[in-house]
């Protein structure tokens, strides 16, 4: 099909959100425009709007669910700030995302949906469409679920089932409007349905239905293009966040020769890693789902002293509940990865909404003199190599590793070149040498690394003892003794301290020295990113400095931040990482960005706030 | 056993093969040095090779008893146990792993662990050591401390119903349970032992004396006086007799439990019941673990051991099968598997 009558207008990047009903299939809708525009070369971030409800009651406010997209012939790092285009099949949808779409911007709804109780469910006292309220706005009215019975006259379906077909009908719309061939599309349709030809008829009518619709109505007069990004060569895939952090964590179980035990009990936003997990038990993935948060990090806990890639994954709350668990695996020394896909809190909070305030808990949140690495991934795709790294560095240097991923890396997605495996950096086990001293000495340490041997059951002769109460030096037994104590604290957190020799310096984006330095870990690193290359691009002097190692911090960290006047902390809290780099880096001077409404940052809201500070 | 089984030693090994070099710190009389004496003559007769033993243990008086062993040991956090030794023993399931724990530690703060591993039947061995009080932190109540006792911090009595650790137990599905007393070497190494051979979670409740803080609560069942009428050894295919020449005897009243003489209105060794430990329905291994003297004789030995699916043959099947039918072979055919595309 290619669609030429009409106007063609070349665009640099857009946005466009596809809302609907929770069962209207907005998710497979945006995805499937994800898919082909990846295809055709364009850069692309996405996050998907799930309401908190499983199902709440049809064509309400809280019903409804969310597909952006951002497509670009230029680098994409956000899913955007606000949507060029919106396609809302409901009163509804309208409702609860009309704000999302940008002054100007076009709306594509569904006509039909457009009355008596659909619009009193919603919340409307009149109707949106006839009072004026939308003049803002580029207004399509597509009558797409008439059309969309209309064209499926004569298959096999109920009206029902006929109905459900009208997600592909507005997707046609927005094929043709992005001049996107619907081919992959009508592929998916034919694998998908294979064992019903039916939904397969109804499916790709309903998809071509929409693309002529929109070719012909003058609603739309003209169609846009996105031409290709420039992307670094290779072969691509999507992925997202928890996706990637499983894979991640398999491709270190592999590295090391280890089956990976992954012990988690379910929870918002970080069940998808579990799901994800079980469904490799043919490589030796022993997913566990356990009775609670806290057998969860436990039976990890056992595991890794078996000898195994152990890992436990939670959310804030369950956070909380493996704090004294987390403390027995600093004290036992044993490699641990603990995965914390944030959401807002406190308590439940807003389970579904992104967050970065469990930073405090991750660097403190046990008892005792208690330091852990704390890492924190970037992107849906970086989860990766993040997840890669915590497992590399707990078993390297056998201690805790919590990484922070957070509920927008979760469940975003981006085109993700494909990692060449071997080039990854080498798992090595501190296993005791077959000529290690008798008896065995648990708390004997690697000069310089302070890690101690990883001797596991069923080996001949290292049998052993360790627990959470204090250990004496090298030897291991239990030591109330003051001057071991303070020896031992010192120890473990040298230990941790000196991980700063095994990661990479931390690198600075634009400007690396000047004005402002804009500072920000985990996943606003997109947002920040498009602020500061789109700010120093405008010739402004500001670099970002975005970190992945929070503790220890990379050994340059001080004198980063000795290039700037301003450094401007950025992050979806209220100052946790200030705080932490005020304290130790007193002399600097920090400005802080904070904002905790679930959401992620908007990049104008961060350009704003660089903006001040260079001009301010 | 299964095709996992633990390796079998290749020495003969002794009792002090299975001392540690650390000085036990339990108070002197305490019934824990007894728990420990028994397992160190039971380990030798087990066969296992001593690296393939790991005990595990949680917080408390009883917890400390990995220490005092020279196998593997993990002494982890108050109630924790039941989980660290079931990513033991899924991590490596050719280890016999065991798992020490307190009446406090398997019933208060560990109790939601403690039911699971039960339920999971995971083949781990689990020894409670139930004094019915919290010593390690210095004599208040316990889930199982009898109603009105007196502790550090019941002034005026336990107000609390106590908890019988069997009835949770197999109320959790438990396939194996056994009871014993810590005035009964003999009996604590065999049950050990028979513990070990169960496939399954098995779970050995040990009478212990607290003689700190709870002495003689369980006076009324070792006291040589009471002894032979409040113990009640069960063997499995053995008629339930007790008492003074094993005069009387257990039978069925309705649902309730009675106790006969034998001799008497003319009951005879045939109205007696004949234990049963393999029998699948629960409903009178139930009635045997609540009994209690002085109404009832205290039961001991295997109450119950019945086959069933442990958790860690149901794991390594579906690794088997996932092996045998997976198209994804390595991380590279995952990152490879579905959509991709080259971009040139
Ligand atoms: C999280 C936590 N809460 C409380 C304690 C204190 N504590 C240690 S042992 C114990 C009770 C022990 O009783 P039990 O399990 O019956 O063992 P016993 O000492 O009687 O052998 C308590 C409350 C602790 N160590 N950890
Ligand atoms: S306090 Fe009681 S249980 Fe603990 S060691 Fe002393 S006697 Fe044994
Ligand atoms: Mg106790």
């Amino acid at each position: 099909m290619t669609a030429t009558a009409k106007k063609r207008v070349e665009l640099d990047r857009v946005v466009i959100r596809f809302v609907g009903d929770s069962g209207d299939g907005m998710q497979l809708t945006g995805s499937q425009f994800t898919y082909t525009s990846a295809m055709l070369g364009n850069d692309i971030a996405t996050l998907p709007d799930f309401p908190a409800e499983i199902r709440a009651p049809q064509g309400t406010m809280e019903g409804v669910s969310g597909f952006q997209v951002q497509i670009g012939a230029v680098d994409i790092h956000t899913p955007g700030d606000e949507a060029d285009v919106l396609v809302a099949m409901n009163p509804a949808a309208l409702r609860a995302n009309l704000k999302w779409l940008r002054t100007g911007g076009h709306l594509i709804v569904d006509l039909d949906d457009f009355e008596g109780k659909n619009l009193k469910r919603a919340g409307y006292d009149q109707d949106p469409l006839e009072d004026g309220s939308l003049d803002g706005y580029s207004l399509t009215r597509a009558p797409i679920t008439s059309l969309t019975k209309e064209a499926l006259k004569g298959v096999d379906l109920s009206t029902k089932g006929i109905v459900r077909c009208k997600n592909m009908f507005a997707l046609g719309i927005v094929y043709w409007l992005f001049n996107r061939d619907p081919e992959r599309t009508l592929r998916f349709i034919t694998e998908k349905f294979r064992k019903d030809p039916a939904l397969i008829e109804a499916n790709t009518k309903a998809l071509q239905a929409g693309y002529f619709y929109a070719e012909t109505v003058e609603a739309l007069p003209s169609s846009y293009e996105i031409a290709p990004a420039s992307i670094a060569p290779g072969l691509y895939r999507h992925i997202a966040g928890n996706q990637a952090i499983a894979w991640g964590l398999m491709a270190a179980a592999e590295r090391l020769g280890s089956d990976l035990f992954f012990g988690s009990y379910p929870i918002t936003p970080a069940s998808d890693i579990l799901h994800e997990l079980t469904r490799h038990r043919g490589m030796g993935v022993l997913a566990f789902q356990a009775e609670d948060e806290i057998a969860a990090v436990c039976s990890a806990i056992g595991a890794a002293f078996a000898g195994q890639l152990a890992i436990t994954a939670s959310s804030g709350p369950g956070i909380a509940l493996k704090g004294e668990a987390m403390g027995l695996a600093v004290m036992a020394e044993l490699p641990l990865v603990i995965v914390d896909v944030q959401r807002a809190g406190p308590s439940t909070g807003l389970p579904t909404k992104t967050e970065q305030a469990d930073l405090n808990i991750a660097l403190h949140g046990r008892n005792g003199e208690s330091p852990v690495i704390v890492l924190a991934a970037r992107s849906p795709a970086q989860c990766f190599e993040a997840a890669y790294m915590a497992a590399k560095l707990a078993i390297e240097h056998m201690t805790p590793v919590i990484l922070l991923s957070d509920g927008y890396l979760a469940n975003g997605t981006e085109p993700w070149r494909i990692p060449d495996l071997d080039a990854m950096p080498d798992i090595k086990r501190h296993a005791p040498s077959a000529d290690v001293a008798t008896p065995f000495q648990p708390y004997l340490r690697d000069p310089t690394t302070l890690a101690r041997y990883w001797a596991v059951p069923g080996t001949p002769g290292l049998e052993h003892r360790i627990g959470g109460l204090e250990k004496a030096d090298v030897d291991g037994n239990i030591s109330y003794d003051p001057m071991n104590h303070q020896k031992m604290v010192d120890l473990r957190a040298e230990k941790v301290a000196r991980v700063a020799d095994h990661i990479p310096a931390q690198s600075v984006r634009c400007e690396q020295s000047g004005k402002v330095l804009v500072i920000g870990w985990g996943g606003t690193y997109g947002s920040l990113l498009t602020a500061v290359t789109e700010l120093e691009a405008a010739g402004e002097s500001v670099g970002l400095a975005h970190f992945e190692y929070l503790n220890p911090l990379p050994a340059n960290t001080e004198e980063v931040l000795s290039h700037f006047e301003h450094i401007l902390v950025c992050e979806l809290n209220s100052g946790q990482f200030a705080r932490y780099l005020k304290g130790l880096f007193p002399e600097h001077r920090f400005h802080q960005l904070n904002k905790v409404q679930g959401l992620p940052f908007r990049v104008n809201e961060v350009k704003d706030k660089i903006m001040e500070l260079c001009h301010g | 056993m299964g095709e996992q089984a633990v390796k079998i030693s290749e020495v003969t090994l002794t009792k002090e093969d299975f001392t540690s070099d650390q000085t036990v710190r339990w108070c002197p009389g305490c019934g824990d040095y007894a728990i420990l004496s028994a397992m160190q003559k039971a380990l030798p007769e087990m066969g296992i090779a001593k690296e393939d033993l790991v005990f595990v243990s949680g917080i408390g008086c009883a917890a400390r008893f990995p220490y005092y062993l020279s196998t593997y040991g993990f002494h982890t956090i108050h109630g924790r146990g039941p989980a660290v030794a079931t990513g033991v023993k899924l991590a490596n399931p050719a280890l016999s792993v065991w798992e020490i724990q307190g009446d406090g530690d398997a019933l208060a703060i560990g109790g939601n662990h403690f039911i699971h591993a039960l339920r999971r039947n995971v083949d781990i061995n689990i020894l409670m050591f139930n004094n019915e009080i919290y010593g390690l932190t210095k004599g208040q109540y316990s889930p199982t401390s009898q109603q009105g006792l007196i502790t550090t911090s019941t002034p005026m009595g336990s107000i609390e119903r106590p908890f019988s650790a069997g009835e949770v137990a197999l109320g959790s599905q438990a396939t194996f349970f056994a009871r014993t007393i810590d005035t009964n070497p003999k009996l604590m190494s065999s049950i050990f032992i028979e513990a070990e051979q169960h496939r399954g979670t098995s779970l050995v409740e040990v009478l212990q004396n607290c003689i700190i803080y709870n002495d003689k609560t369980h006076a009324l069942i070792t006291a040589k006086e009471n002894r032979d009428d409040f113990q009640l050894h069960l063997e499995h295919g053995k008629p339930m007799l007790f008492g003074a020449g094993k005069s009387k005897g257990l039978r069925l009243n309705g649902l309730k439990l009675e106790i006969v003489t034998l001799g008497e209105n003319g009951i005879t060794e045939d109205d007696i019941l004949v234990h049963d430990a393999l029998e699948p329905d629960p409903t009178l291994h139930q009635m045997l673990v609540r009994m209690r003297p002085p109404e009832f004789p205290m039961a001991l030995g295997v109450i119950r051991a019945v086959k069933a699916w442990t958790y860690d043959e149901g794991l390594a099947a579906q690794l088997a099968e996932g092996q045998a039918k997976a198209k994804i072979k390595s991380v590279k055919d995952l990152l490879l598997s579905g959509e991709t595309w080259e971009v040139s």
